[in-house]
């Protein structure tokens, strides 16, 4: 009960936070409200008449196959952020098992993960994904399948954060202290240095998670997402190919669009409110 | 017959090629446990021979052993007598506690692990007594988080934790240096009655002094991976042989109007980083009564006295030292002290 | 009876915190007098390091000077505009500060930190002029002017406090605050860069102002000692008057608590904990620790009087001393609420 309170208390005194959970939480209302009253069919072409302009009855309109934009904001944000949360989770877990594993063997295997990550890092992931995703060839991709090309990039930022964290704690005393009270290596990864890793595992899962997001909205858009599903980066694919814009259904970029914003919006507020978290200098003094 | 603990021959080379220790030995027995100061100042390696002492550091050469098997070479059992017996109370009041658990956790997890209570409630009752014995009331302590307390109050528990845990050997790195000037007195009277109630020999690692004169039996002067000087405590501070040591004794500010520090020039040399010798005494390059034969080779160890020696070509007429045998000076022989405190030399 | 280069008249500096106000400074009075050393000391959480920003005019928000003067020669610090307060600074009042490590610019030559100095200040010096002077004050700390060209990596903890020392008197300023410059050094280059401040302050004439935990240090180094304790000086007097005969209790059992050579083995600490600057207790903030306390002193907090001549404390235990010199009455009010005619 007192972690609560101190959690709620701290939001006040956080507000990038307390505003990155709260779109979050509307998000969310919105996917699960929005779940109930739509009909999951009406996400798909030929479930409403096509191109309507945003009405009572079509909340967000339609688009020009005939889906209702509102059933495709609802069943897409969703979609969206599954593949984002997947990739991203993949993507801590592995980087963190990495990132401590190096940390605190080093040796041949630090140096094998370091050079890994970094060379990695210097070239542009989404190109790198262009050029498997569209290996697969013509075989359309499924949502998972999304997830799981990206989640092969997703890993090497966490595993240089938490790599980076891992080799300053263990050299506090209080892992030394956890030694002499008879623990052993994983009894102190695990009740010792994770927990003072959270704020770092946490800013990290947002990050990969957002990185995955715009990687999958990127290759959406680009062809080269799951095109039967109406995910957002799906939805830009079509709002291009079908000349949206020329034929003047504005609503049908629009959706997605601001969909996209308000998720990007809420990524930064909840990124910068962890960073003033993780990081003591940047938290205002009390 | 085994000592508690034996630095045989240890040298310590780092990565990047400091030598932290050069070729150091000594030996502390278990009949009659004291505590016994390893002084010097950053570089002399003090810190080095705190950690290998606790097992986190690795020796380059030569071997530590506690109670009589090397460190680098524990068997399971014997791995964990040595966790339970031997223990420590760092320099950082606050750095020693995880900050994501409250300030039980550190002597709630090595009950658990060794096994030292059957039931929550003797734990209970055993931290319990061991923080009121260092002055702690558990009310206002137990139960909040290590940014709720003071730095003494978190350094006081340190010190109850190792009451708790009854080691055999205690290696207390600059307990008292980051805590206040009227809580010393306080934790260092806990670290007295840990060796003299609950008869746990004490490593005592500092660079001040005055508190391993106030707390100590013996020193060992460290300077550069070396041992400069060591024996009795009143006899090594009261009467310095060593010009290291002298110079260190009489740059201390003690707090007494009466001793006026500096009397004697400080021979600055440009501060290198590479020691002074390559060969020879590690002090010769600072050294006011340097000799030629400083520079060619290390001075061993002359015995000035029954519980005195110092590492200088001044006492070259006095009987040698082997490096192993300085462990035998720690016999708790204790000088008597006349009533008003000042040692007139050493008496058996 | 010379003019006191500094007086500090009733100050009061607070921090104003989610958790409070913090009460960091409260009734300080004290005087300077030209060319002599003053020890302030104080443990963690009395106030000292405070102070001395204060009179520098440091303190940022969420703290600020509440009340009080502070006197330098005849102008008043506090009233000074932040521009005048910046020409003061380094010219008239400096610093030496604590951890020297962090207070150099790591990428500029020790040399253009001195002049930067002396550039900021509208001194109207040619350059070769504020070149001497830099050199000059490299010599004066016994660096060799070729350290000027080196950079501050390049230099031991030893060579970097002394740099600091330069930078702090290259302007020969009338009053050097040393806000524990030793405490990362060894014991021996501890005694020199003492030694170093001390020939330099003589030389130059100026007043210093060491800040300090090491009653030892004080010993050796000042001549006056003024004794802080939990956000008010309780004792202030000749560095003998303290040693020899400690008016305040806090005083009497610091010393007691220090080791001293021919005293092993007695270890007398002080019992419970200094109370934190926003919950301080009401009447004299030592009376929970102190073994003389009386009725009284938990409602009233005790005047900081004069009680022999130069020797000052804070404490009930010398009721009818001579009021201060100090203008005004100090009313001692410790903002719990009680005041003391």
């Amino acid at each position: 009960m007192a972690r609560t309170k101190m959690i709620l208390r701290y939001i006040r005194r956080n507000p990038m936070l307390g505003a990155g959970l709260g779109i979050l939480l509307f998000i969310i209302i919105f996917t699960v409200f929005g779940s109930f009253i739509t009909n999951a069919d009406s996400a798909y072409p030929l479930a409403a008449p096509a191109s309507q302009p945003p009405s009572w009855k079509y909340l967000f309109g339609t688009d020009g196959q005939g889906r209702d934009l509102f059933a495709v904001a609802v069943a897409g944000t969703w979609l969206t952020i599954r593949i984002g949360l997947i990739a991203g989770v993949i993507g801590v877990v592995v980087g963190t098992a990495l990132g401590f594993a190096a940390a605190f063997y080093g040796g041949w295997f630090d140096l094998g993960v370091r050079l890994v990550v970094d060379v990695l890092l210097t070239v542009p992931g989404l190109l790198i994904l262009i050029v498997i995703a569209s290996a697969l060839g013509d075989k359309s991709i499924s949502i998972d399948g999304m997830a799981l090309i990206i989640a092969l990039l997703a890993w090497l930022g966490p595993t240089r954060t938490i790599r980076a964290q891992v080799l300053t704690m263990r050299e506090r005393p209080y892992v030394m202290m956890s030694r002499l009270n008879g623990m052993g290596g994983p009894g102190i990864i695990f009740r010792e240095l994770i927990p003072n890793l959270l704020p770092y595992l946490g800013a990290s899962l947002v990050g990969a998670t957002t990185g995955a997001i715009f990687a999958s909205i990127g290759l959406a858009a680009l062809g080269l997402g799951p095109q039967r599903d109406p995910t957002l980066g799906v939805t830009l694919y079509w709002v291009m190919t079908q000349n949206a814009f020329v034929r003047g259904l504005w609503w049908w970029a629009a959706v997605p669009i601001g969909i996209v914003v308000l998720i990007f919006i809420m990524l930064y507020f909840i990124s910068a409110g962890l960073d003033e978290l993780a990081n003591p200098r940047v938290r205002r003094t009390a | 017959m085994s000592h508690l603990l034996e630095v045989r021959q240890v040298t310590k080379i780092f990565k990047g090629g400091t030598k932290a220790l050069d070729n150091i030995s000594f030996f502390v027995e278990d009949d009659k446990p004291s505590i016994i100061a390893i002084a010097g100042e950053s570089g002399s390696g003090k810190t080095t021979l705190g950690m290998m002492a606790l097992g986190f550091v690795m020796p380059t050469m030569g071997q530590v052993l506690y109670a009589g098997h090397d460190l680098q070479k524990l068997s399971g059992r014997e791995s964990t007598n040595f966790r339970k017996e031997v223990q420590a109370v760092f320099q950082d009041p606050f750095a020693a506690y995880n900050p994501f658990y409250k300030v039980d956790h550190i002597m709630e997890v090595p009950i658990a692990n060794f096994h030292l209570a059957k039931s929550e409630a003797e734990a209970r009752r055993m931290m319990e007594e061991a923080l009121v014995s260092v002055g702690l009331r558990p009310e206002e302590t137990l139960g909040r988080f290590p940014h709720q307390l003071s730095g003494g109050q978190r350094q006081r528990m340190a010190v109850a934790r190792a009451l708790l845990l009854r080691p055999k050997l205690l290696v207390a790195d600059e307990p008292v240096s980051m805590v206040d000037a009227s809580l010393r007195a306080t934790i260092l009277e806990s670290l007295n009655k840990l060796n003299k109630e609950l008869a746990v020999t004490i490593l005592y690692i500092t660079h001040d002094l005055t508190t391993a004169y106030h707390v100590c039996d013996f020193i060992i002067v460290l300077y550069r991976g070396s041992v400069m000087e060591a024996g009795e405590v009143d006899t090594v501070i009261g009467n310095p042989q060593h010009p290291y040591t002298q110079l260190l004794i009489d740059s201390i500010p003690w707090p007494d109007l009466q001793r006026q520090w500096g009397q004697q020039e400080i021979i600055t040399t440009d501060e290198d980083k590479s020691s002074a010798s390559r060969t020879g005494c590690k002090f010769a390059g600072r050294c006011p009564h340097v000799m030629d034969k400083c520079k060619v080779s290390p001075p061993p160890l002359y015995q000035l006295d029954d519980q005195h020696v110092a590492a200088c070509y001044l006492y070259d007429n006095q009987p040698v030292m082997r490096g192993e045998q300085l462990g035998t000076l720690f016999k708790s022989k204790r000088s008597t002290l006349p009533a008003n405190g000042v040692a007139t030399g050493v008496v058996p | 009876m010379t003019k006191p280069i500094l007086r500090v008249e009733d100050l009061d500096v607070q921090y104003y915190t989610d958790a409070g106000v913090v009460y960091a400074n409260n009734h300080i009075n004290f005087e300077l007098r030209p060319g002599e050393r003053l020890g302030l000391v104080g443990e963690s959480g009395s106030g000292k390091s405070t102070l001395a920003l204060a009179i520098l005019r440091m303190i940022k928000p969420p703290g600020k000077i509440a009340a009080g003067h502070i006197m330098l020669d005849d102008i008043d610090l506090v009233t000074l505009s932040e521009e005048e307060m910046r020409q003061t600074r380094s010219s008239q009042i400096s610093m030496v500060p604590q951890g020297a490590m962090n207070s150099l610019n790591p990428v500029m030559r020790v040399k253009d930190q001195l002049l930067d100095t002396m550039v900021d200040h509208d001194m109207g010096l040619t350059h070769p002029q504020m070149e001497k002077l830099a050199i000059d004050a490299l010599k004066a700390v016994e660096l060799d002017p070729r350290v000027g060209m080196m950079y501050p990596h390049e230099l031991s903890g030893g060579m970097k406090q002394r740099a600091c020392i330069a930078i702090a008197i290259v302007m020969a300023p009338k009053v050097i605050i040393a806000d524990e410059p030793t405490s990362a050094l060894d014991v021996v280059t501890q005694r020199q860069v003492m030694q170093t401040i001390g020939r330099i302050q003589k030389e130059m004439g100026s007043a210093v102002i060491l800040i300090g935990h090491d009653m030892g240090l004080m010993a050796q180094f000042v001549d006056r000692l003024a004794v802080m304790y939990a956000g008010k000086m309780a004792e202030l007097g000749s560095v003998q008057d303290i040693f020899t005969e400690p008016l305040h209790p806090y005083t009497q059992m610091l010393i007691d608590s220090l080791p001293v050579l021919g005293k092993r083995g007695v270890f007398h600490g002080i019992p419970g904990i200094t109370p934190l600057l926003r919950d301080l207790p009401p009447g004299c903030v030592f009376h929970d620790r102190c073994p003389h306390a009386m009725p009284i002193c938990k409602e009233v907090d005790p005047a900081f009087a004069m009680h022999t001549p130069n020797h000052w404390a804070a404490c009930h235990l010398y009721p009818n001393s001579a009021s201060n010199e100090v203008a005004g009455a100090i009313s001692g009010a410790v903002p719990s609420g009680t005041t003391k005619s």
